[in-house]
């Protein structure tokens, strides 16, 4: 692995699985090499070294979906302890903008990726359904940076969209029926919408922030929203 | 008008007013439907009175002269309002054109008056006036209220497209209007490149506001609307700059050639111009967001801190040559974050009025100003210089729009799609300012001034009626990306979370982009800018309480007055209930979005509402809403605990669930009693959608148990109290919500009553004792057979 730039077989090898250029694939391993500390894998606390990632409100579930077997497509549930340069690749790929080349069909699988990302972020115990207390989990993750709003006023939001969402995908249920939690068909019914996907893709692809930079060749990797990683501008960690 | 006055007055005086008649019965015909009756009456008496002598002590004079201007500016600006409320009073004209139009057409009116009576106007408009006084109310306002997070966000692209598509097109229709002068058949010899140049600099500045409403209303995408708010934003200022550079060679033209040093000095004048600036006004921005800090004691003062030091910041900029456009903008954009925290509401409230309220003067003047020269005998009306004008800036917004996108688009990860570049293209709308550089041109120095004026006018009438009316049809033909705004909460949550997940992955792999540099500018803000310039003790939450206390006596009052019928939201609310059973109703989702956005870190804030004319009521109003949904609250609070209720019944938790039938005695008895007598019991089912998380499940066995942790607690969401407090002060739209129960107490209205209370008692003594959820799921197990029977019933009711 750690000698993933030096043969370059094993470069182009990702290049396949990943979709990254071999320069992306490059400054991504020296950034691993930098998260690890020169060791071939990453642990959890390595994220610790991430300065500015302390300020993340749902930090710890961004650690976790690097570690998330289902991302890392090994397996249905349950974390890994260790992510080496290939896994840790495979999650940046999900992060990757929609090749413009690609036809419908595939477009469709990518985002489908994409939103399965997503999905795993809020289904924290790989039930396959993000249930109301997974749903309040992360609405107060998000709010936990601000000290004034109240747990309640959190769930009440977290309430709110679970019934929203179960209004929209299950429509009109018995009186005796149970919304149990959204499942992913649910998560991707919400967008069948126009409207909705409409936006949706405005959030994949672009994310609303306009990245003029200057330079052809900062066009490396990108993230989930498709802004460019200006990766040779990675910073050091202290 | 001052005519009344003459009517019982004697005849000898006719003659001392023979000059002030005249203006009199001039501007008298602003007033239009009476004056021309009165006049000719006028005009009798005025020749009956000429032949008496003029030296007696008058009883009663009149010296128009004296209050001329602003006599008729003010009437001016009280037909432009009069004719806006007309506006807004009819339903499909504001959808149908701007409002702009409407102040043209106004304009024109007042200009056809006065031509038809061969008044003179008032010299209201000239280079000083139009600088010093018109124009920075225009520039203030619109940079207050930039949203300045999209903004910062799509910088890059909006200084490419507003400062670069503006210099192209002021040279690329200046340059080819010069080619086309140089064809000896259209007698346009006499124009030189200079002059041009100028024309180009001042036709280009475009005037986007008209669009950015219809933007609104369409929800057209985010970063479009930056777009063109940047423009509108940036434009003024780079042609202003370019305008009096360009101004400056023609001077020197008169005696010497241009060396090309010149030329490069004008350049970097551009630069030092636009930049020193910029550079003034952060630095008045600070220092007002600074003397705010203290002004806690004489709050009344503090509008005025806020004007004044913008107002200064642009003239000392323009007594430094620098640009003062930019640096009242940026001085606003700088001060705005601050001041706001540290103003009191009410001054904070004055200072957006006031804004809005001298932009739109200024900008009604320029607009009747515009209507008054465009009918009158200083024109000149040169077919071809006129439709090529009109031609070049169409070509020319073209080419500068897809040439620089097309540029810009290489470095965004999201491009603009060839319909947004289209509707930025068809949004170049001329306005006020191009108008205003056109008709301060110095005569001396442009001998065919009339000739400029006319094309501009044209260029404008033919922009802002044709391209503002079609603009609207046109995005929805389009059907341009539209925003995410008024969505489901869902979707904002996973927006939400997706911001923070990117910011979070940015972090891991160590790049660089505007997150980060937004985040370092947040630490330092945080680490000394806030601690220098804002107070320390922000006195709001205090200040809450103690109004609390204020509203709860005056609550109690009105009660007892009756006062509190508000229909403002108690009928469109209920209908909504019925309806959109299903959904929860827009204003929670609004409210719920507030909380998201605001009380977040590093998220952007989706606030894009900009009318150039009016302030939208989200703040104002959601506060004027909290205040009366406090009132009840705390009025029901009081009712909870066993207070007296205006009926004399006591408020128990079980009682009140009662307190109905005394009021649905009238209703007709049989199928609707029935209803009622539903409603009482199973309101929670019928109300609320009925897929909820239900609380009484048939079975009522193992199922109900694994969920009970996960059934939502519909109380808390339709029937909860005081408790829920959602931020400090966004949280109107959800406390109105809330306050639901409140008036229904207020408001005996049997059905509603009914099931709010429900709500509540269910609340309380589910807390109390957790078996009574059970009891009360067989109790009612067969009303919530009927439930679905019913339940349209209901939804009509």
């Amino acid at each position: 692995m750690g000698a993933a730039h030096s043969a370059s077989e094993e470069v182009r090898e990702l290049e396949g699985k990943t979709g990254f250029s071999s320069d992306q694939i490059e400054q991504l391993h020296r950034r691993f090499k930098q998260l690890s500390g020169d060791q071939p894998t990453i642990r959890k606390e390595n994220f610790n070294n991430v300065p500015d990632l302390e300020l993340n409100p749902i930090r710890s579930k961004i650690v976790r979906a690097f570690f998330d077997n289902r991302n890392l497509r090994k397996g249905s549930s349950g974390l890994a302890d260790e992510i080496n340069f290939e896994d840790f690749l495979t999650i940046m790929s999900y992060f990757r903008p929609i090749d413009t080349t690609m036809d419908e069909e595939q477009v469709q699988l990518c985002r489908k990726e994409k939103l399965r990302f997503l999905f795993h972020m809020y289904d924290s115990d790989s039930g396959g359904r993000i249930t109301l207390e997974e749903y309040r989990n992360v609405v107060e993750e998000l709010l936990s940076g601000n000290p004034h709003i109240e747990k309640e006023s959190a769930r009440s939001i977290a309430d709110g969209a679970m019934m929203e969402a179960a209004s929209v995908c299950v429509g009109q249920m018995e009186p005796d029926q149970v919304y149990e939690g959204i499942t992913f068909d649910d998560f991707l019914k919400s967008r069948k919408n126009p409207n909705v996907r409409a936006q949706l893709t405005s959030k994949e692809a672009d994310g609303g922030g306009s990245v003029l930079r200057s330079g052809s060749h900062l066009r490396g990797h990108h993230d989930l929203a498709g802004h460019r990683h200006r990766d040779q501008d990675a910073r050091p960690l202290p | 008008m001052g005519i009344r006055g003459f009517v019982p007055f004697c005849p000898w005086n006719w003659c001392l007013l023979l000059a002030t008649l005249q203006c009199c019965g001039a501007s008298s015909e602003l007033n239009r439907s009476t004056d021309s009756s009165a006049r000719r009456e006028l005009n009798v008496r005025y020749a009956a009175a000429s032949s008496q002598p003029a030296e007696t002590i008058s009883v009663f004079t009149l010296d128009y002269d004296y209050v001329q201007i602003p006599y008729e500016v003010t009437l001016w600006i009280l037909l432009a309002s009069l004719a806006k409320i007309g506006f807004h009073l009819n339903r499909r004209l504001p959808g149908l054109m701007p409002e702009s139009c409407l102040l043209i057409l106004v304009g024109a009116l007042v200009g056809a008056v006065i031509f038809g009576t061969d008044h003179k106007s008032p010299p209201v408009m000239d280079s000083s006036i139009y600088f010093l006084y018109l124009l920075p109310p225009i520039v203030l306002e619109s940079g207050y209220f930039m949203p300045t997070r999209p903004f910062f966000e799509n910088l890059g692209s909006i200084l490419w497209w507003a400062g670069l598509g503006a210099l192209l097109n002021a040279f690329g229709i200046g340059l080819s209007l010069y080619l086309i002068c140089q064809v000896p058949a259209f007698g346009l010899g006499d124009i030189n490149l200079l002059q041009n140049l100028l024309f180009g600099s001042l036709i280009s500045a475009v005037d986007p506001v008209a669009v950015l409403a219809v933007f609104e209303e369409a929800r057209v995408n985010e970063q479009l609307y930056m777009m063109i708010f940047g423009e509108a934003l940036l434009n003024d200022g780079i042609s202003v700059v370019l305008y009096n550079i360009l101004i400056a060679f023609t001077k020197m033209h008169k005696f010497e050639d241009i060396e090309p040093v010149d030329i490069l000095a004008g350049c970097a004048r551009f630069v030092i111009v636009g930049c020193g600036g910029a550079f003034f006004g952060v630095i008045f921005g600070f220092i007002s967001a600074f003397i705010t800090r203290f002004t806690q004691n004489i709050s009344a003062i503090e509008p005025l801190i806020v004007f004044m030091f913008s107002y200064l910041s642009y003239l000392v900029a323009e007594t430094l040559y620098l640009s003062g456009i930019l640096a009242i903008t940026a001085c606003a954009v700088t001060m705005k974050k601050y001041v706001e925290e540290n103003v009191s509401q009410t001054s904070y409230t004055t200072i957006k009025y006031f804004m809005k309220m001298l932009s739109s003067v200024s900008e009604t003047l320029i607009f009747i100003f515009m209507g008054v020269s465009t009918i009158g005998k200083n024109h000149e009306w040169n077919w071809a210089f006129i439709c090529f004008t009109l031609v070049f800036c169409q070509i020319w917004r073209a080419i500068s729009v897809f040439v620089l996108f097309y540029v810009s688009n290489q470095f965004r990860t999201f491009p603009f799609s060839i319909k947004d570049q289209c509707v930025i293209f068809y949004s170049g709308v001329r306005g006020a300012g191009s108008f205003s550089l056109a008709f301060l041109l110095p005569l001396s120095l442009f001998p065919r001034k009339k000739l400029f004026v006319t094309a501009t006018l044209v260029v404008i009438y033919f922009t802002v009626f044709i391209q503002g009316i079609t603009v609207g049809p046109l995005v929805r033909y389009l059907d341009v990306r539209k925003t995410n705004k008024k969505e489901s909460i869902n979707e904002e949550l996973h927006t939400r979370l997706m911001d923070h997940l990117k910011a979070g992955v940015e972090d891991v792999c160590g790049q660089w982009s505007h997150y980060q540099v937004r985040d370092k500018f947040k630490k330092f803000d945080h680490k000394y800018l806030r601690k220098i310039l804002i107070r320390k003790n922000l006195p709001k939450s205090s200040l809450v309480s103690l109004y609390k206390k204020l509203e709860m006596k005056q609550a109690v009052e009105m009660v007892e007055s009756g006062v509190l019928s508000s229909t403002a939201f108690s009928t469109p609310r209920r209908a909504q209930r019925t309806q959109e059973t299903k959904r929860l109703s827009p204003e929670d989702v609004a409210s719920m979005r507030d909380i998201l956005t605001h009380n977040m870190y590093q998220v952007r804030q989706r606030t894009l509402s900009y009318n150039k004319y009016n302030l939208q009521p989200q703040t104002s109003e959601k506060q004027a809403k909290e205040i009366l949904i406090r009132r009840r609250n705390t009025f029901r609070e009081s009712v909870k605990k066993g207070h007296s209720l205006p009926w004399g019944k006591p408020a128990g938790t079980k009682n009140i669930r009662y307190l109905s039938f005394p009021y649905s005695k009238p209703l007709p008895a049989g199928r609707d009693m029935k209803v009622a007598e539903f409603t009482d019991h199973d309101g929670s089912d019928s109300e609320l959608p009925p897929i909820t998380f239900n609380t009484h499940s048939p079975t009522g066995t193992i199922q109900e148990r694994r969920w009970t942790p996960e059934v939502i607690p519909m109380k808390r969401l339709h029937g909860a109290g005081t408790p829920l407090h959602f931020g400090y002060r966004r949280n109107a739209g959800r406390e109105e919500h809330l306050g639901r129960g409140g008036r229904a107490i207020l408001r005996p209205k049997p059905l509603f009553h009914a099931v709010d209370e429900e709500f509540e008692s269910e609340e309380e003594s589910e807390e109390e004792t957790p078996a009574f959820g059970s009891l009360l799921s067989s109790e009612l197990r067969p009303g919530g057979d009927c439930n679905v029977s019913h339940s349209p019933l209901l939804q009509r009711k």
